[in-house]
């Protein structure tokens, strides 16, 4: 196995990847392509399908990891999405990846595409944890069973892997024939060789007649339109008809209706999947989840369960702020104590007003962005990572589905706005976890009012500089003054989420499944590394990459002059009216709108265009920072408007482009902006009103 | 007499799966993680809110709405 960097390989083989929810094929995949596509412990993690090249010995693998399902009988778009590519992807060989601890279920989905195709290899995967907990699986007796290769693996230490790939090199070569089939109630299965024997001929050899049979019998019209798209002309012909027809007929002779047939398939191969897993599954220790139970009826016990929860994440946002201060300020002072040097340097060949735009334009906003946004988030991504890793994200659904539900949404939207801590786009793409397209609808329009880490450098600031006092060792009030913030943005959720659904997106709370996984002991060191590179420094190069043009744009707006007055002067004046009724000034308003990109830049455009018209020259430090914005009107109240405004406001630029992929419609996304904007100008009006009058 | 529906049992019994009442896509999601008639069902755990509770169904702990719960007959608890 072998990272594959080139993209002009030749590819001799294509593998699917299938499996159910959270049973480690993004693991598998990463081994064996080498990608990082980002994994955790809980279900629905693999969005679409991902794909990757795999090199073993000579030869080269196109490895699809498809989204994980329960089933392809296709109720969801996943699992449209999973059956069409093993159906219509001309994959050589499906890997079928099966969690060892849940055998049963997952054979269900081994059953069904065994269906379809006979090129399986079975893999059945965290067969150590499944020791740990006295599950034994025969894995010869499977092999014979069903027809097909099955490798145990552990592939979080890569355990089998090794055989893994030799298989899927062998066996994507041979075509295998004596696959285990499910059989059928006699009459369904009389039905079937009816169709078979009239579709076969025209099939050409492509796709499995019986499974097509099947299908036609069943009236899945959908699937039906793909069958004849792949095979380029209609499968419905005369003949045809009058076998489905003929079938269904002797179906109806025999009491079995045509509107329950699927039914019959379901049971049929649940019963047949059970049959097999009692026949290789071995149980050592009876109650071998109870240790996990322990744990869950302390974190999802109906008194301590909220509670810990939030002295949870009120621990994470407390060990992010008082971990990143020292890094901060170290990076803060090197990266502007060297500025002076910088600047003189490009002086020596560059002309000063060139110098000055890269200097004091872009590196300062860099500089910026760099020393307040890298350490928190090298502290806030691993911790959060580590609690997906661990299987804590599942239970918080868990634990707040009554207010949910009062709000005739889901409970997996907890799980979406836990992702929008870490960034609001990924918050976004993560609804997909949620079945109900309304209650889906309503997660995506309100994941922006949890504050993203582009923000939290901005509010902690905020918070220090004029709540809690610069140099008051105190961050235990930084972090419930952080957390009251948090807590307007979940209720603001709330609020949000119930009008909706009693308005534009009406409806009832819909039913739903919640899969709470096995905890499991996350591999620290993994992680860590893992969340640097995908996350940390994918976030951190987005801002930079931003910041730097930004910072030039913001340069040349505060330095060209039209009749006296700067070009940013002009444009915050024109906008100042408006942000005077909101307690900013046209200076901070503009730097939301220009924010737009990154919200992480807020604060420096604040500061580069304060100090256009100001004469500071230091403010590397927080008293000047402050010293810089109380000298241009902020008051505690001003600080408080902009905590608001920053809550509450348009999503960046990248997240309304996931909105807008994800919805595919402009309508929702223009909603997903003027929603948080409309509740940031209503609160931060009504809450200047107050003080007015106050 | 009314047949008792999994909503009714307490945590912490086994009982017997006897049919599903609901329909469409629920039903779907139901039998595919494996909640057909006759599987032994474990309840285990409820949610704060108690609205939710968690059934071992198949070697997985699974949370379903009470709603939910209340369409899914039981035949009657087993030790």
């Amino acid at each position: 196995m072998k990272k594959i960097n080139e993209e002009k390989v030749k590819i001799d083989k294509v593998i699917a990847l299938a499996g159910n929810p959270n049973v480690g094929k993004s693991t598998v995949f990463n081994a064996f392509t080498g990608l990082n596509q980002h994994t955790g412990n809980w279900p629905g993690k693999t969005v679409s399908n991902a794909s990757g090249t795999m090199r073993y010995k000579d030869h080269y693998f196109k490895i699809y990891d498809l989204p994980g399902t329960y089933s392809i009988l296709a109720h969801s778009e996943e699992e449209a999405v999973a059956r069409d590519f093993i159906c219509f992807g001309d994959s050589d060989l499906t890997v079928v990846v099966c969690d060892a601890c849940t055998l049963m279920r997952n054979l269900n989905l081994v059953l069904q595409v065994t269906e379809i195709t006979s090129n399986v290899i079975v893999c059945v995967n965290l067969i150590d944890e499944a020791k740990k907990k006295g599950i034994f699986i025969d894995i010869a007796k499977l092999e014979k069973l069903l027809g097909v290769k099955v490798v145990a693996t552990t592939a979080r230490s890569g355990k089998g892997l090794d055989e893994l790939a030799s298989m899927i090199d062998k066996y994507s070569f041979i075509k295998n024939k004596n696959t285990f089939q499910v059989e059928y109630d006699s009459y369904f299965e009389e039905a079937i060789e009816i169709v078979v024997k009239a579709v076969k001929k025209k099939l050409k050899g492509n796709l499995n007649p019986r499974w097509v049979a099947i299908n036609l019998i069943n009236e899945d019209k959908e699937l039906l339109e793909n069958i004849s798209n792949y095979l380029g002309y209609q499968i419905l012909d005369e003949k045809v008809i009058s076998a489905i027809n003929k079938a269904k007929m002797l179906l109806i002779e025999h009491d079995i209706m045509t509107n329950e047939l699927e039914d019959l398939i379901v049971a049929t191969i649940n019963k047949k999947a059970e049959e097999i897993s009692n026949l290789v599954t071995h149980y050592d220790k009876e109650d071998y989840t109870k240790k996990d139970r322990c744990i869950d009826k302390i974190l999802t016990n109906k008194f301590t369960g909220i509670p810990l929860m939030l002295l949870l994440f009120a621990f994470i946002f407390w060990l992010t702020i008082e971990g990143a201060n020292y890094p901060s300020a170290l990076l803060n002072k090197l990266l502007f104590s060297i500025e002076d040097n910088l600047f003189n340097f490009c002086n020596l060949f560059l002309p000063r007003f060139l110098s000055d735009m890269l200097i004091h334009g872009m590196y300062r906003t860099l500089a910026w962005v760099v020393s307040v946004m890298l350490p928190p988030m090298m502290i806030f991504f691993p911790l959060f990572t580590l609690l997906e890793d661990l299987g804590y994200l599942p239970r918080i659904a868990f634990n707040v589905d009554k207010v949910f539900k009062k709000c005739s949404s889901c409970g997996k939207q907890a799980l979406t706005m836990a992702m929008g801590f870490g960034c609001n786009a990924v918050g976004v793409s993560g609804t997909r976890i949620i079945d109900s397209k309304r209650e889906r609808l309503i997660a995506i329009l309100t994941n922006c009012f949890v504050p993203c880490n582009g923000r939290f450098p901005t509010l902690i600031a905020i918070i220090t500089m004029f709540i809690v006092g610069i140099g008051v060792d105190n961050s235990l009030l930084s972090v419930s003054i952080l957390m009251g913030v948090i807590l307007l943005g979940i209720f603001m959720t709330f609020l949000v989420s119930s009008i909706l659904s009693r308005t534009l997106l009406k409806g009832v709370p819909s039913s739903f499944t919640l899969e709470l996984p096995p905890y499991r002991r996350p591999q620290v060191g993994k992680v860590i590394i893992r969340s640097i590179l995908d996350r940390t420094l994918f976030v951190l190069g987005r801002a930079v990459s931003i910041a730097i043009p930004a910072g030039l744009v913001i340069w040349i707006m505060a330095n060209v002059n039209i009749s006296g007055v700067s070009l940013l002067n002009h444009t915050a004046n024109l906008l100042d009216p408006f942000a005077n009724l909101l307690g900013m000034d046209g200076v901070i308003l503009l730097a939301f709108i220009l924010g737009f990109p990154a919200n992480e830049i807020v604060i420096p455009i604040i500061i580069m265009s304060y100090m256009a018209t100001g004469s500071l020259t230091d403010f590397s430090n927080l008293y000047e920072l402050k010293n810089l914005l109380i000298n241009n009107g902020w008051t505690i109240y001003t600080a408080i408007s902009v905590m608001i405004f920053c809550l509450f406001h348009f999503p960046c630029s990248t997240t309304c482009l996931t909105i807008k992929k994800e919805t595919k419609s402009n309508k929702w996304t223009l909603l997903s902006m003027l929603i948080p904007t409309l509740c940031g100008i209503i609160l931060c009006f009504v809450f200047n009103l107050i003080v007015k009058i106050i | 007499m009314k047949q008792t529906r999994l909503y009714d049992v307490p945590l912490g019994r086994k009982v017997t799966v006897d049919k599903i009442l609901s329909e469409g896509s629920i039903k779907r999601r139901l039998l595919d993680i494996g909640l057909t008639p006759g599987t032994v069902v474990y309840s285990t755990l409820k949610n704060p809110g108690g609205n939710l509770v968690a059934y071992m169904i198949r070697g997985a702990l699974i949370a379903i709405r009470d709603d939910d719960a209340k369409n899914i007959l039981i035949r009657g608890y087993c030790e």
